[in-house]
């Protein structure tokens, strides 16, 4: 495909994808993506990708390996900022509001936008200090308080009943999916509108997967979920719309049902039938 | 079959491991060197008592202490006079601590085997350790009160105890009275005079003032005059006993119990009593102050400097390290820039210490210094208060000499921070600096240490810049004490490294410093320790608490 016809096609894509695709209904949309661009240097990882992701919904991004679904994910928390050499062209509105605005915070941004890693990252401190973190950081240190949002943010993210008890303790001494848990408590504490989700079952076992997967079905009731999986059938089970992304490009997005089982483009289906990627 | 022994690994690793068994015997060879010949110091040796017929025929007799013995090749004893009285090849000789360096010049003689008579060991001789000139050997022949004679004989040993026991009371309460009190009475005037001096620079010197001067002084000078009345009071009771003895060649002499720090018997000891002796030998070299310059008495005060010196190094280094380092490696953009900072701060490590004395010496001391001295202490001109050497420039010098290690090993922890971390911490909508504090810099705390520990390990044993920027043969104050600051950063300090250097080279007695010398390398080989092992603790404590960086 050359790149003249890629942009057609992209293009093409997009404008399904605003006018509703397939008698879609018209969602509540919390954060929309408007011609984004991403450069790492002067390699283009993100290519004029058109979305809008609904409220208290989750939405869910598969695709193959490097094609842009964590790139994509991290550009809502302007996580993406870290790397060096990163540039980004277009809007990403959250609740009508352009993150990539030169006077937001991006702090308060990420307060409202949390997130969760592949790679459970607990602090070496207690889980009582790890869930309190945020608010700590927000100058809340008011004993009571922090009790409080720590049993409410721990039982949301249902570890309270495993870790009640051994609050104290270290939280590197729990177990991979635990600590998963105790991150998605962590994030829920400082009561974000939008979490994100990035791979966060990918280094976990079969169960602590189930009960995360539980868990978000539990936290859509109350967050906007962004989630990046590899996993077409967790994708299938745990999302309501899904995202497929190819070479950085936003090949498909649309209902999970409707996706996965009456794809509208080609790689889509071949990528969810297993031929490639 | 030798190839097969090659590529099979094992001459590797006989290799390494060699060369690691050679490092552990060097290390444990040199402890144990310095350990023996330092501790033995300690042990109260027998004093013996030799006849002695030399070649003219002249019989003497000899009591001290054997300290060495060597063998003297015939040839080399005929040609210092010696008439080589057996057919042998080799002569015998010891090296004999004499003592009594008031009536015989020194403290050492060699003498020949083969003119020794006979050798005993008889209990009754004493060793009498002076406060001035060296230790006396021979026996006691009475115990003197004002003149009289109070007890002879075989009384004569308790008693000479029991009133030298109450000599030594006296004689700490008069230090005492000297040195605190006195101190702080001559200190306090000074500060007067001072203050009396700032106000005449300013022209704020008026009659008022002149008054609340002059009754401040009329009564530290009447504090003067109570503790002076106290002193000769004690002064006059402390001269009341003394002791006669007889040296070897049967001469009898007075020694005034106040010129005395003790009196023992090694000959008629028990190994237990030897023991105790010992434990309060080693006890008395860590907590007393010199005496006899430098070779005899303890040597706290360079302990003291030493420790105090390292510890202002340390709280003046790691904030500048690790600020430094979070600069370089958190906020500053990487680039030729930065990679020139890190190389220089690598070379500056390289740089030999007595440069950094230099440095130290003509920044810190004669540029700084000097200028806190017109800004601030007019008063005291023309007597430098920071515009000379002193435990302040001393531990700034140190600090620079150290930097680079703390900055090295600083940046080497936040590097080793994983990124997760901070992500997680920024996720949560923490600013940089918030991540830095609250979760970058506690992670990284075990690697500050690490640099911490090797930049005491290297300021305590450092001596030469010291001797430019601070350290003295002796200091009459230490640079704590109950006068206000407490803490005086303009004064000269004694210090280990350079009390090994001072007693060993530069001692008027050199056979008596040898010891010390060994003695005082092990005390500052466990100072080093000591502060080492007091860092490693702290650093196990923070590794275990954030140990998170391990998986």
């Amino acid at each position: 495909m050359t790149t003249e016809a890629r942009k057609t096609h992209a293009i093409d894509i997009n404008a399904l994808n605003r006018a509703g695709k397939s008698g879609r209904d018209k969602f509540d949309t919390c954060i929309s993506v408007q011609d984004l661009n991403l450069f790492y240097g002067s390699k283009q990882a993100l290519h004029n990708v058109n979305m809008e992701m609904p409220r208290k919904k989750v939405t869910a991004y598969i695709g193959p390996s490097g094609c842009g679904k964590s790139t994509l994910l991290r550009c809502i928390n302007r996580m993406n900022d870290l790397v060096d050499g990163v540039t980004i062209q277009g809007k990403l509105l959250l609740d009508g509001e352009d993150i990539y605005d030169k006077n937001i915070n991006v702090a308060a941004l990420r307060r409202r936008v949390g997130m969760v890693f592949q790679k459970p990252n607990p602090f070496p401190k207690s889980i009582y200090e790890n869930v309190a973190y945020g608010l700590r950081i927000q100058g809340i240190n008011d004993r009571r308080v922090l009790d409080e949002i720590v049993e409410k943010s721990l039982r949301g993210a249902a570890l309270w009943d495993e870790a009640k008890d051994r609050l104290n303790d270290n939280a590197l001494g729990l177990s991979g999916g635990q600590q998963q848990r105790l991150v998605i408590a962590r994030a829920i504490a400082i009561e974000p509108e939008v979490i994100l989700l990035d791979e966060p079952a990918s280094a976990l076992d079969p169960i602590s997967t189930l009960k995360i997967e539980e868990l978000i079905d539990e936290l859509k009731e109350k967050y906007t979920i962004v989630i990046v999986t590899h996993n077409m059938q967790q994708a299938a089970r745990v999302s309501d719309y899904t995202a497929f992304m190819y070479m950085g490009e936003l090949i498909e997005f649309g209902e999970t049902s409707e996706l996965f089982t009456n794809p509208a483009k080609k790689q889509t289906e071949d990528y969810i039938t297993g031929r490639y990627g | 079959m030798i190839k097969a022994w090659f590529k099979s690994g094992s001459p590797w690793i006989w290799m390494t491991a060699g060369a690691v068994s050679i490092n552990l015997l060097l290390v444990v060879g040199l402890l144990l060197l310095i350990a023996i010949r330092g501790l033995g110091h300690f042990w109260p040796a027998d004093i013996l008592e030799y006849q002695y017929q030399n070649q003219q025929g002249q019989h003497s007799v000899i009591i001290g202490e054997e300290v060495d013995e060597s063998l003297l090749h015939e040839a080399q004893a005929r040609a210092a006079g010696f008439e080589v009285l057996n057919d042998v090849e080799y002569l015998h000789q010891y090296l004999v601590k004499t003592g009594n360096r008031d009536i015989l010049g020194s403290d050492f003689r060699w003498i020949q085997d083969q003119y020794i008579r006979e050798k005993t060991a008889p209990d009754d001789l004493i060793a009498v350790e002076r406060r001035e000139w060296g230790n006396f050997y021979g026996r006691l022949r009475a115990v003197k009160q004002n003149g009289e004679v109070i007890a002879a004989g075989e009384q004569a040993w308790p008693v000479a105890q029991e009133k030298l026991a109450k000599d030594l009371v006296l004689f700490d309460e008069i230090d005492r009275l000297q040195d605190k009190d006195v101190g702080a009475i001559n200190y306090n005037l000074e500060r007067l005079r001072l203050k009396q001096r700032a106000l005449e620079l300013k022209n704020q010197w008026n009659d008022t003032k002149a008054q609340e001067f002059a009754a401040l002084k009329t009564t530290y000078e009447a504090q003067y005059k109570v503790i002076q009345a106290e002193l000769s009071k004690l002064n006059r009771e402390i001269k009341t006993y003394s002791i006669v003895v007889s040296e070897a060649g049967g001469r009898e002499i007075d020694i005034p119990l106040n010129r005395v720090v003790k009196l023992s018997r090694p000959n008629a000891m028990s190994v237990l009593d030897k023991s105790i002796e010992y434990v309060k030998n080693f006890k008395a070299f860590i907590t007393e102050e010199p005496r006899e310059a430098n070779t005899e008495g303890g040597i706290f005060p360079a302990i003291f400097g030493t420790v105090l010196m390292v510890m202002l190094m340390a709280v003046v280094v790691t904030p500048f390290g690790v600020i430094a380092a979070v600069y370089l490696r958190e906020y500053a953009k990487q680039g030729l820039i930065t990679r020139i900072i890190r190389i220089a701060v690598n070379n500056l490590a390289g740089v030999p210490s007595i440069v950094y004395g230099v440095f130290g010496l003509g920044f810190f001391v004669y540029i700084i210094g000097g200028s806190i001295d017109k800004i601030f202490f007019p008063e005291a001109a023309p007597a430098p208060v920071f515009g000379t050497p002193g435990l302040l420039w001393a531990s700034l010098t140190l600090a620079l000499l150290t930097l680079p290690v703390v900055i090295v090993a600083t940046e080497e922890g936040l590097s080793r921070i994983p990124k997760s971390i901070r992500e997680g911490s920024l996720a949560l909508g923490a600013t940089k600096a918030e991540t830095l504090w609250r979760t970058v810099l506690p992670m990284a705390s075990p690697a500050i240490m690490t640099g911490l520990i090797l930049a005491v390990a290297r300021a305590a044993g450092e001596v030469a810049p010291l001797m430019l920027v601070g350290v003295v043969k002796l200091a009459p104050t230490l640079p704590l004490d109950g006068n206000f600051p407490y803490l005086h950063l303009d004064r000269k300090f004694m210090h280990l490294g350079f009390h090994i250097y001072d007693v060993g080279f530069q001692s008027p007695n050199v056979e008596a410093a040898r010891p010390l010398v060994y003695a005082t390398s092990l005390l500052l080989v466990m100072v080093i320790v000591g502060l080492n092992m007091f860092a490693i603790a702290i650093r196990n404590n923070l590794r275990e608490k954030y140990r998170a960086l391990e998986n």
